[in-house]
């Protein structure tokens, strides 16, 4: 096979087979399939962790602190530093290695940059595959950097054990804690900066954010519960600041404690089957897809048939949706 | 589903040189000709280069060097990127580069040379025409 090479570099832990096949699975899905399919078993050792937030809510430093802390512990640490790609010219300025330590050593830290090349939802296509090969490189911890985020990307939590939200003191008041989106995913919400004004304001707005949560039984609560199938995990809020290393131990001790929750309530099974659904899902709506455009480029006449008889409007676009289904060879 | 391969380039700024505008604008003009660009700022060593180029797997390097120190400073990170076996890798260096340093920086396998006033779209076709892969 042609990657078999690279293949058997990763898992006895190369550097720069694992950065080649990286590029390999970010630029070309075919090679990924490939690719993915004859490393998946040795991945499902390591732990995820997601980091999401505001653009310029101190992500980067952040993880450059914490993985300090985690290599401390003689962990093997990867990272993955998502930002956006422009949706006018397609390239991407990736800033976010700028804020890691340098120090960090290669037999220690891999990090990479990703565009997300025009994806919804804070990550890029690739990022899942990026995660597996890290994972088989033999990274124990696996920290996910999403795009600066809005309100509503929330695809980490798919991919991530635990998600930690940062905030910032003096950014969004106690509204912003209680519109749906990125609040309703987290498992830890970390206020970073907390030498700056307001950040104990804004743990006191997150703290009244999470007692609704539990003083009522909302409907989101009981969508949550039915799609992960647990008993819902409390979130925790802690402050720390990024730059002196201040309250990360208290931190570590949270992240700690919500691993444990999730092994000791077996919530993670239920992760890792809702992970691989979803997963599952996106492939075949790729696969789907692909197999629909080369049905229509290669059938244009027909199509461009049906077309003008939507025009005419003897036809409606629902009904020629289902023309093609038929045509794809799946019954409607 | 072979999506068009992106150009991934790396912008650094090795040394003690904390003159970074060029670099930036740099950046920028890469960006705009729709490549994924990693800036990872100043006051990188030699090692933190090749670390990074390593793990980026980028098709371009690109050194920003108004110091003075490219002489002492490119063929070491040459040198460290053999010792790696990546010998795929576009790596030029531009900046403050004297006309007679250029033949010795191109025998440890630099290119470019852009000075200051150099057009964008120059370095932006430099690095389209000079990929190794």
């Amino acid at each position: 096979m042609e990657y078999s090479n690279l293949i058997t570099k990763l898992l006895e832990g190369n550097t720069r087979a694992a950065a080649r096949l990286i590029t390999i699975v970010e630029n070309d899905i075919d090679a990924a399939e490939t690719i993915i399919k004859s490393i998946y078993k040795s991945t499902g050792n390591a732990y995820i962790l997601g980091i999401t937030g505001a653009p310029g809510s101190g992500k980067s430093t952040f993880i450059s602190t914490l993985t300090n802390t985690f290599i401390e512990q003689g962990r093997k640490v990867g990272i993955i530093c998502v930002d956006p790609t422009s949706p006018i010219t397609g390239g991407a300025l990736l800033g976010d290695r700028i804020r890691m330590k340098q120090y960090f050593t290669l037999d220690r830290v891999f990090i990479r940059s990703m565009a997300n090349r025009g994806q919804l939802g804070g990550l890029a296509r690739a990022t899942e595959d990026v995660i597996k090969i890290l994972d088989a490189y033999g990274c124990e911890i696996i920290i996910v950097e999403t795009v600066g985020v809005g309100q509503s990307e929330v695809d980490i939590f798919k991919s991530a054990e635990t998600v930690i939200v940062l905030l910032v003191p003096g950014l969004g008041d106690d509204i912003q804690a209680i519109k749906a989106g990125i609040m309703e995913i987290t498992d830890i919400f970390v206020v970073n900066k907390m030498d700056f004004p307001g950040a104990d304001r804004k743990v006191a707005e997150i703290s009244q954010m999470l007692e609704l949560n539990s003083s009522f039984k909302y409907q989101s609560n009981q969508l949550r519960e039915e799609y992960f199938k647990l008993v819902a995990w409390p979130p925790e809020i802690v402050k720390v600041n990024s730059k002196t290393g201040e309250n990360f131990k208290e931190l570590i001790e949270i992240i700690k404690k919500h691993i444990q929750f999730l092994e000791d309530t077996g919530v993670i099974s239920n992760y890792l089957k809702n992970r691989i659904k979803s997963e599952t899902l996106q492939i075949l709506k790729h696969k789907l897809q692909k197999k629909v455009e080369d049905l229509i480029n290669s059938n244009q006449e027909k199509i461009e048939q049906y077309i003008n008889k939507v025009i005419e409007k003897s036809l409606d676009p629902y009904s020629m949706a289902d023309i093609i289904i038929k045509m794809l060879g799946i019954e409607k | 589903m072979t999506e068009k391969r992106k150009i991934k380039v790396l912008v650094c700024k090795p040394g003690l040189d904390g003159h970074d505008r060029g670099a930036k604008v740099l950046a920028r003009a890469l960006r705009d000709a729709g490549m994924e660009v990693i800036y990872t700022g100043i006051h990188q060593t030699p090692d933190d280069v090749v670390n990074t180029v390593i793990q980026e797997d980028p098709d371009a390097v690109m050194l920003s060097m108004l110091s003075g120190s490219h002489n002492a400073i490119c063929p070491v990170i040459m040198q460290k990127l053999k010792e790696q076996n990546i010998d795929d890798v576009l790596v030029a260096v531009g900046g403050i580069i004297p006309d007679e340093d250029k033949p010795f920086l191109e025998k440890h396998g630099l290119k470019g040379f852009h000075g200051p006033g150099t057009d964008l779209k120059t370095i932006v076709e430099f690095v389209q025409n000079n990929l190794k892969r």
